[in-house]
């Protein structure tokens, strides 16, 4: 019997309703507004003529955009700084929170402290420049000039990650190890063939985080790296944004679309992969404990 | 346990001699040859003490290094020198900031400003950014279409994986400054907030990002627009982890709305809400200097309430690192504190270590 809504869950309901539509639209206003304001005309976004829709479309700021050797550049050294990043990122963190899921491994208490007090404890931001520019340094010495492969090594790793791919080793039923091994499986391949297929999906979350902060990562790109060829794309947005804020710039633009327009298309290019990998991502977020292997 | 003689002779009644314990001597040689039998063990299982060494050099390398670069924070402020090659100067640097007199007068200033902007930031921010994520996920549980759902979380969801320059920038193009010279107006939402009287439309005009009195409320609206929604998944997974037959229980007995918010769903969701907000807690200090760079690095006017204490240390880095470092470490000490204090309550309260 299905019973009777009462007035105050029925007042809840609308109440919930509204507001998580308003919010949702308040989320995703800024972001339509940008593409909106990409393809609309010089007078209608200099004059706040458009609100959600555009208005006078011209596909110049994009075509500008897509001509410009430096945009694509960028595109390709932030795929570089990604890619790398992710698999390097990836490699460390999969072996070192698998040798730390082991009860076996002698001085397990002080490796997993040593992880855990970076997550308590951290050098701040003037010390860690510091550091970058000793290390940076080190790998002249070493013959490695260049400073991409300093952001790639040394960035983007969060021991809470390591963490959380040691829990998820952790859960693997020991029958299962030890069955690899009696039928003689290596090391890696006890890892190859049996933990990483088991732990699927919390590794494929640890890669998404990975690949969102190295597709996002931006102070320490600008910082480290000292050839403007080589910077990534957030640092080549935040640059045109501050070259356009500046009225002088401003006043030497021709052309029939506004200079907000360009940094808006540029916006736009730059969170289309994430865009599309989203629907992924959406996937992982109830992480699904892996079911099956030896029942007890 | 006191040792008693013998755990370490026996007396041999057929010899008619003491001799050592055979178990002791077998204790010994374990003691003795401690660190062989480590050795051995690395050996033996060398894989996976191989499979450590990358994390634990770059830890090293990139977490743990710049710890000793703090150490200039007690050294002469030497910019040219490494930390290594510097002489040791005591506490100058931290009395220098805590109380400046003389030449440290202005630093000292601006790190009081900084320390006060950093935990108004903070606090405002669980005030109110720690509330909305509940109530969303409150509101959430209404739904109960599955596709309607989705699709509001997938939107609520999106800013998180935004990076901070496209989240600034559109925060920065949205409330931009309007141009005397070619009469253009502000940006859209300036000037939607100058239409309704929220803020005036000289304020407006003039952009918001330059006005002192502004800057903690953008970054606290622009946190929730990033945040809010991502933040709701936890307590929304508290939530739906509620059995429907409580609900109906509490509804047989006449429970209205209101009711079943006090007596079920907060009973349940509390232990997932302390445990959040102690780590909110713990997590006070450590305000994202990456967003107070770039929402406030072009309006220095705004500086007087944007400034926090890792822009403020990452601005005078070229002029007195260890000052610099003398206000980072402080900071660091304080977070760590707070970070440790609020796991051993949570550890206490909830039988639940946060690490």
């Amino acid at each position: 019997m299905k019973r009777k809504l009462e007035i105050s869950e029925l007042i809840f309901k609308v109440i919930s309703y509204t507001l998580l539509t308003v919010f949702a639209i308040c989320c995703l206003y800024p972001f339509l507004y940008a593409i909106s304001a990409a393809i609309s005309g010089k007078h209608a976004v200099e004059y706040n003529e458009i609100i959600l829709f555009p208005k006078d479309i011209q596909f110049e700021a994009f075509r500008e955009m897509f001509m410009s050797n430096e945009f694509w550049n960028s595109y390709s050294n932030t795929l570089f700084l990604t890619i790398y990043g992710t698999v390097w990122s990836l490699f460390v963190a999969i072996l070192g929170g698998y040798a730390l899921s082991k009860k076996r491994l002698l001085f397990r208490k002080f490796f997993n402290f040593f992880l855990v007090f970076t997550m308590w404890f951290s050098a701040g931001i003037v010390p860690q420049y510091l550091n970058y520019v000793a290390t940076s340094r080190v790998f002249e010495g070493m013959g490695i000039t260049d400073d991409k492969w300093l952001v790639v090594i040394a960035m983007g790793m969060a021991a809470m990650n390591i963490i959380l791919l040691r829990n998820s080793f952790e859960g693997v039923p020991s029958e299962i190890e030890e069955a690899a091994i009696v039928e003689g499986a290596s090391e890696m391949q006890v890892l190859s063939k049996v933990f990483i297929p088991m732990c699927k999906s919390t590794i494929a979350t640890v890669t998404l985080f990975f690949a969102i902060s190295r597709w996002n990562g931006y102070f320490w790109a600008r910082q480290m790296i000292s050839n403007d060829y080589e910077q990534p794309l957030q640092v080549f947005i935040r640059n045109k944004l501050e070259f356009y804020t500046d009225s002088e710039q401003l006043a030497t633009m021709t052309g029939n679309y506004a200079a907000d327009s360009l940094i808006f298309a540029l916006i736009v290019c730059s969170i289309i992969p994430i865009l599309i990998i989203y629907p992924f991502i959406q996937k992982y977020f109830a992480k699904g404990t892996n079911a099956g292997g030896v029942k007890e | 346990m006191t040792a008693r003689a013998s755990d370490f002779l026996i007396y041999d009644k057929v010899a008619g001699v003491y001799r050592a314990n055979p178990e002791q001597v077998v204790r010994d040689d374990v003691e003795k040859h401690y660190w062989r039998h480590v050795g051995q063990t690395i050996l033996k299982d060398w894989r996976l003490y191989l499979m450590l060494v990358p994390t634990i050099l770059v830890f090293l390398f990139w977490r743990y290094l710049p710890m000793y670069e703090l150490l200039g924070s007690f050294k002469v402020d030497d910019t040219v020198k490494s930390v290594s090659e510097q002489y040791f100067k005591g506490f100058s640097n931290f009395k220098g900031l805590l109380a400046g007199s003389g030449t440290y007068a202005e630093y000292s200033m601006n790190f009081w400003r900084a320390m006060r902007n950093t935990f108004l930031l903070s606090f405002y921010g669980l005030l109110f950014g720690f509330p909305i994520p509940i109530i969303l996920a409150l509101f959430f549980n209404e739904v109960k279409s599955d596709l309607t759902r989705s699709a509001l979380q997938v939107c609520t969801y999106l800013p998180k994986f935004m990076s901070t320059v496209i989240m600034t920038s559109l925060v920065m193009m949205l409330i931009k400054q309007g141009s005397a010279a070619s009469e253009t107006p502000p940006g859209i939402i300036a000037q939607l907030l100058s239409n309704i009287g929220l803020i005036s439309k000289e304020t407006a005009q003039n952009g918001l990002l330059n006005n002192p009195s502004y800057f903690r409320a953008i970054y606290q609206i622009s946190g929730i627009w990033e945040t809010a929604g991502y933040d709701s998944i936890v307590f929304f997974a508290a939530i739906i982890a509620i059995s429907p037959t409580s609900y109906e229980a509490a509804q047989i007995d006449g429970a209205n709305k209101w009711a079943q918010m006090r007596y079920v769903v907060l009973p349940s969701i509390l232990s997932t809400i302390v445990i959040m907000l102690i780590t909110r807690i713990g997590h006070m200090l450590s305000i994202g200097y990456e967003k107070v760079l770039l929402l406030s690095e072009q309006h220095p006017s705004a500086w007087q309430t944007a400034e926090v204490i890792s822009t403020f240390s990452w601005r005078i880095k070229a002029t007195s690192q260890g000052l610099a470092s003398a206000a980072e470490m402080m900071n660091n000490v304080v977070g760590m504190l707070l970070v440790i204090g609020a796991n051993t309550i949570a550890r206490k309260a909830s039988d639940v270590s946060l690490y």
